[in-house]
């Protein structure tokens, strides 16, 4: 489904400041697998992420998504195919439109935007048949601007347009990382429904190790730019915060840099 | 004396709703770029003329006054589109990209027209032939007399054709551009305007829709430019110089005075705002001391007012609010030490 090979990116090459963002990483994904990736500031990981969806291209390697070589397709034309959520709630909806409104653009996703009604009464229907599924009572605002919602119903929302338009991969960007506990634990279960309803393939970037944990069928650390752990489906489900902290260790030989991700 | 004064001041007003109705087309073309695409567009100083300068060279040359006016809402879509270009694939910041495509069109403008003002009086204008076939329906007559009734006999407009017709053509431009913002492109656009990031992860070209919609923002600009050389019988280089103030003038008075509610209200209020500007300096110059020359002066000074007014009164709101809550908490303390007879220390 989502095969990365041989990537790497440097920023700043040739200056001081240059950096080794990404060394040399392969990753395959299977269709329907739900891959949490974990790592401290730093590691990566969002410009893994990057390179996935095309806000960036990588120095060398290769990105396929359905055995399609995309790794210079642009960013626009390559998320028909790639729903993403971001870390900051404002980021996945337009403040200004309407709930319906902020539906109708994301179920044009994957097709030719036309000078066709943006909202039908029959998309009407559809949109408060799936906003139901997130159990906020959304389906009753229908009409209500998206900039009066709470930061966890927009990300509720984001999240609901990210995925029922059905992509082939889901990338989650520290999701719940700007949420209140109570809100980030909502959005986490809503995860889990929605990848399991759509049968979404998945990669989830968090800081919360637990999370890490509890969602997905796999699980991959990354450190320095590099995948330095790989948890396959039958590990993972004994897997604990502690073993994966001595696992660090091990491979490194020294200890987990972040405190926010041994915290939290 | 006071009857004079009323007739003059009817003749005024009557002009400022004229004039206010057709400069209203290019407002909405502001409001698209401005508030819609979040992109200050001056390109309009610069499409507003070459609107004017395509009609009245057509014009002069025998072409159909109103085939004139449709080529003028290419050329502006066209120049809109290149601004468009300039800040997505010139990288070139928006204001900049606004600043060099006005630069350049005043240049342009001067070769389309060959000089730098034709004339249009003694020529057919779409206003000359809506006027005329209007004397034939006898609908200014029947206006007339309601005015002649009311005691404004001395001052009958030539024609009710102009304003009849231009409220038609500009509510119609209004009710397609509610709709096309209603569309699945339209929200992608309105989206770009809010947040690109988000659209562009929705599979929307954010570029292409830049492009677009500065293009169908100055094609209502120069349209409107074409329109007003026509009632005002002339086209000059000069003519669109603080055009890009008028218009935000217009959407920051409409906006504050009637509200943005939806798409459509907000439309509306734009087409009542420049109707409203309109009005305010057609009133403002008929006091002594000021001249034709400070029109771009009040106009500046009713944006200013406009943009600073709405949080001075706001600010002055929430002062009250806390004086009223500071009073009723000390009436509410003072009550409660007489109540219990002690002597506290009293508060100040």
């Amino acid at each position: 489904m989502l095969h990365l090979n041989e990537i790497h990116k440097i920023f700043n090459e040739g200056t001081p400041d240059e950096k080794i963002a990404i060394d040399h990483v392969n990753l395959n994904l299977q269709p329907g697998d739900f891959v949490t990736v974990i790592g401290s500031n730093g590691a990566g990981k969002s410009t893994l992420m990057n390179i996935i969806s095309g806000v960036l291209t990588p120095d060398v390697g290769e990105v396929q998504i359905n055995g399609k070589n995309v790794t210079n397709m642009s960013e626009y034309k390559r998320s028909k195919m790639i729903g993403r959520v971001f870390q900051d709630p404002m980021a996945g909806t337009a403040p200004s439109m309407t709930i319906e409104e902020n539906l109708a653009m994301a179920y044009s996703r994957n097709k030719m935007r036309t000078l066709r009604q943006g909202v039908t009464k029959k998309r009407r229907d559809y949109f408060r048949e799936v906003l139901e599924s997130l159990h906020l009572g959304l389906e009753n605002r229908l009409s209500a601007k998206v900039g009066l919602l709470s930061g966890g119903e927009r990300q509720a929302l984001s999240l609901l347009m990210a995925t029922f338009t059905e992509p082939s991969i889901l990338l989650l960007d520290e999701h719940t990382a700007a949420l209140d506990p109570s809100r980030a634990e909502l959005i986490t279960n809503l995860t889990r429904e929605i990848v399991d309803k759509y049968k979404l393939t998945t990669l989830m970037v968090t800081h919360n190790m637990q999370q890490a944990i509890d969602l997905g069928n796999r699980l991959i650390m990354m450190d320095k730019g590099q995948i330095i752990l790989e948890v396959s489906e039958e590990n993972k489900k004994q897997l604990t915060i502690e073993s994966l902290l001595t696992e660090f260790k091990r491979i490194r030989g020294e200890h987990m840099a972040s405190d926010r991700a041994i915290l939290s | 004396m006071i009857k004079e004064r009323m007739i003059s001041m009817f003749t005024a007003i009557f002009g400022s709703f004229e004039a206010g109705i057709i400069y209203a087309i290019m407002a909405l073309g502001v409001y698209l770029s401005f508030r819609i695409l979040d992109f200050p567009d001056l390109t309009v100083d610069g499409s507003f003329v070459t609107g004017a300068a395509i009609s009245a060279v057509m014009i002069a040359n025998g072409t159909d006054p109103f085939l004139a006016t449709i080529m003028a809402l290419f050329a502006g879509f066209a120049a809109g589109c290149l601004t468009g270009l300039l800040h997505t694939f010139g990288k070139i910041n928006n204001l900049l990209s606004g600043i060099l495509m006005m630069i350049a069109l005043y240049s342009i403008n001067l070769r389309i027209m060959g000089r730098s003002n034709i004339p249009l009086l003694n020529t057919d204008t779409a206003f000359t032939k809506i006027s005329g076939f209007f004397e034939k329906t006898g609908i200014d007559s029947f206006f007339n007399n309601i005015l002649s009734m009311v005691g404004l006999g001395d001052s009958l407009p030539e024609t009710w054709g102009i304003l009849l017709f231009m409220i038609i053509v500009t509510f119609v431009i209004k009710f397609l551009t509610d709709l096309f913002l209603r569309t699945e492109i339209g929200l992608a656009v309105r989206a770009t305007g809010d947040n690109k990031r988000m659209i562009r992860s929705l599979s929307a070209n954010t570029n292409l829709l830049v492009v677009f919609g500065l293009g169908l923002s100055n094609a209502l600009v120069a349209f409107s430019g074409a329109l007003i050389a026509q009632q005002g019988g002339f086209a000059d280089v000069g003519m669109g110089i603080g055009m890009i103030v008028i218009g935000l003038a217009s959407v920051i008075i409409g906006e504050a005075l009637f509200g943005t509610k939806t798409i459509a209200r907000t439309t509306l209020a734009v087409i009542g705002g420049s109707i409203i500007y309109r009005i305010v300096v057609t009133l403002a110059l008929r006091v002594d001391f000021l001249d034709p020359g400070d029109m771009k002066l009040i106009t500046a000074l009713i944006v200013i007012i406009a943009l600073t007014a709405p949080k001075i009164i706001e600010g002055s709101k929430e002062k009250k609010r806390k004086a009223r809550r500071k009073s009723e908490r000390r009436n509410i303390i003072k009550a409660n030490t007489s109540a219990k007879g002690d002597n506290h220390a009293t508060l100040k």
